[in-house]
């Protein structure tokens, strides 16, 4: 579904992302792992048009949108959400969901229902300001938004930062619900073990550089993740 | 001790004692190369009127009127006018939202029956005048950079250059220039209209596309530059624009349809008319844009820019949009004062025009159509009136300084202007409390 091949990008004379290669498939939720400035938001940017690669090559849906422009990802089918949540603050919950939808036509108001039946929470506070909500309903709304353009490839960057275990839990948990109602899913995450329990696959990312990708059963096993990611200690290493 | 002077009620007297005291200076007389410190010191010991009462030394009237200020900031300003303290009511989102519109109809329509009976009731010629060349006039353009500004949140500094090829492309046309008219015939005014909103638009679209990239200083300095370079561009194109002389050929208004025969003349009063007519369609037509689809869109892209891109506005597109749109009101501002007058030139093309209009926007309300409209009527008929019946020692040239107190003053109490848009209010609340990504597009940090 979508094909990463060779993609650098940089930020004026620093090299953020040394040329990686990866590969998402249609029906997957796989998860970008990495530390703090490993490059994994760059991806994303990179994957939503915010930041075009200066070299290698971006393949959706056998289309090339290496240079597509940002604002023309949702009608492609691929919808981003960005890190920090990045909600309207002045906008209802409402509001918030209506832009998710701006380039769809015709009526959306089912889909809108059904994101209330998904984030029940979203719907006790329709009327209330984005910028009111607490971290997790943001993340809430975020992620609704941007399901608002009926995408077939969500793109999340660290839905986990800064919300509790049990909020970090439900977004999950919706979050494989999403990819069983037929959305593939592209999760950034630097909580390793939360990710890899729902992804199928994953990869994991140091210093702008994609260093291993396996399935998750295996991540979740392998001694180099669990030594950085998970937090173990392992003898020797 | 530390506690007197840090105490809130001290902090608010001696701000009051600082503002009255830069007001009697304002107000006070002036200095001369022989004593240049004579205007300072004469605005407190010159002898004074205490309002007519008896006779004492200046600073006793301006301490008293500090005491006023003091008292009824302290009493009643502080409560309710300050934004922090109406953050619950302006968080109340849809119902009072819905509810305000009615009010805000029922007042428009008395203001335009107001409007209408107006030169009925005004018989002064100089009011006449004014009404169209200084208020009529100047309310279209705060309501188009009001799309610009408050719409599209763009700082835009050169309006005053969208006005300025309204007047000469009406110059133009009907032949007034040295530059042959368009088909070589030398059209009413009234074609005018058209050709040059669509000149002026296409401006917009000219100077946006490769400006509108920039963010927040950059653009203000980029449209300022611009706005300096048509003044430049038309005092020195001498044989395409007639250079510093301007023209002074430009013809009235005129109508000739079969039978009906009008020609707008020397009198103000058809022109406030006609005026006002455009006044009333891009006031409807920018309320309803306002709702719609791009309205949102601006709304979306001046609180986050890249949020909106991930929802799939283009931001470009959107803001260029607005310039065009919004300068489509100077253009045809343009238009009337060209022809009412019959003369332009260069030099009323200032950056301090465009500084006035911004100054009527902010004041009013960036955003809200309805406090631009008011703050524009507000403004403009006191500058007028400074200039009709100027106090003493009042000098035309120091409106700027009343104007600029005037933005100080709104910026402490009423930061979001006269009759703020809600939006505008929420989005100042919000972002003092850390919320959302304004500050970006403000200081121009790329994300
Ligand atoms: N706008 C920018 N200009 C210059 N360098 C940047 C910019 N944005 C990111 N970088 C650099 O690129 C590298 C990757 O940053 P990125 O934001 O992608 O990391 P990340 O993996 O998302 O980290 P985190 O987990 O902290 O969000 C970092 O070294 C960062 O300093
Ligand atoms: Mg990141």
């Amino acid at each position: 579904m979508l094909q990463v091949t060779d993609a650098v990008v940089r930020y004026g004379a620093i090299t953020a992302l040394h040329g990686i290669s990866f590969n998402v498939d249609q029906g997957e939720i796989v998860t970008l792992l990495g530390a703090n400035g490993a490059g994994k938001t760059t991806t994303l940017r990179m994957l939503s048009g915010l930041h075009a690669p200066s070299s290698g090559s971006i393949n959706f849906e056998g289309q090339d949108v290496t240079k597509t422009k940002a604002h023309d990802f949702t009608t492609l089918g691929i919808s981003h959400v960005p890190e920090g949540r990045r909600i309207f603050p002045s906008m209802s919950v409402e509001e918030n969901l209506e832009m998710g939808a701006f380039n769809r036509k015709g009526s959306f108001s089912d889909d809108m229902e059904r994101m209330y039946v998904t984030f029940p929470i979203l719907k006790d506070r329709r009327k209330q300001l984005g910028g009111n909500l607490s971290g997790g309903e943001q993340q809430m709304l975020a992620i609704a938004r941007a399901l608002m353009s009926q995408p077939r490839l969500l793109l999340l960057d660290e839905p986990s930062m800064g919300l509790a275990p049990m909020i970090v839990e439900t977004i999950f948990r919706i979050i494989g619900e999403i990819r069983d109602s037929g959305t593939t899913v592209f999760v950034v995450e630097q909580n390793a073990s939360t990710a890899l329990h729902l992804a199928d696959r994953g990869y994991v990312m140091e210093n702008g550089r994609i260093v291993f990708g396996d399935t998750a059963q295996n991540l979740l096993h392998d001694e180099r993740v669990r030594a950085v990611y998970l937090g173990e200690s392992v003898e020797g290493a | 001790m530390k506690s007197i002077l840090t105490h809130q009620l001290f902090r608010r007297f001696i701000t009051a004692a600082a503002v009255l005291a830069v007001v009697a200076v304002m107000t006070g007389p002036a200095g001369s190369t022989e004593a240049p410190t004579a205007g300072f010191t004469g605005s407190f010991s010159e002898r004074s009127s205490f309002f007519g009462f008896f006779e004492t030394v200046r600073w006793v009237p301006f301490l008293f009127l500090a005491l006023v200020f003091f008292g009824v900031w302290t009493l009643w300003l502080s409560r309710g006018a300050q934004i922090k303290s109406g953050v619950s009511q302006v968080m109340q989102v849809p119902r009072a939202a819905t509810q305000r519109r009615p009010v805000r109809w029922g007042i428009g329509v008395v203001l335009l029956f107001v409007a209408l009976i107006l030169p009925h009731v005004i018989n002064d010629p100089f009011w006449q005048a004014a009404m169209v060349e200084q208020i009529a006039v100047y309310v279209l353009l705060a309501i188009g950079l009001n799309v610009v500004v408050g719409f599209a949140g763009l700082l835009d500094l050169g309006f005053v250059a969208f006005y300025a090829i309204g007047a000469y492309v009406t110059a133009w046309v009907t032949g007034a220039l040295p530059t042959p008219p368009l088909f070589g015939i030398h059209m009413d005014p009234f074609f005018a209209i058209p050709i040059a909103i669509v000149i002026v638009m296409v401006a917009g679209i000219v100077l946006g596309v490769p400006t509108l990239r920039l963010r927040g200083d950059y653009l203000a300095i980029v449209t300022l530059g611009f706005g300096e370079i048509i003044t430049i561009f038309a005092n020195n194109l001498y044989g395409i624009t007639g250079g510093s002389q301007g023209t002074s050929l430009i013809p009235h208004f005129s109508l000739h349809i079969g039978p009906i025969k009008y020609v707008w003349g020397l009198a103000p009063v058809p022109y406030y008319y006609l005026t006002l007519v455009f006044v009333v369609i891009f006031l409807l037509a920018f309320s309803l844009l306002e709702h719609s689809r791009v309205g949102r869109a601006w709304t979306a892209i001046r609180e986050d820019e890249v949020a909106a891109e991930s929802v799939g506005i283009n931001p470009l597109k959107y803001k260029v949009m607005a310039f065009a749109i919004g300068a489509s009101t100077a253009g045809f501002a343009g238009v009337v004062t060209a022809s009412q007058s019959n003369n332009i030139f260069p030099s009323s093309f200032s950056l301090a025009f465009s500084i006035n209009i911004l100054v009527l926007v902010i004041f009013g309300g960036m955003g809200s159509i309805f406090g631009v409209v008011l703050g524009a009527l507000l403004i403009q008929t006191g500058s007028m009136y400074l200039l009709h019946s100027p106090p003493a020692g009042y000098q035309s040239s120091d409106l700027y300084i009343y104007l600029g107190a005037l933005l100080v003053v709104m910026m402490i109490f009423r930061p979001a202007g006269l009759v703020p848009s809600r939006r505008r209010r929420r989005e100042i609340v919000l972002s003092e409390a850390g919320e959302g990504h304004m500050n970006e597009v403000l200081t121009g940090d790329q994300p």
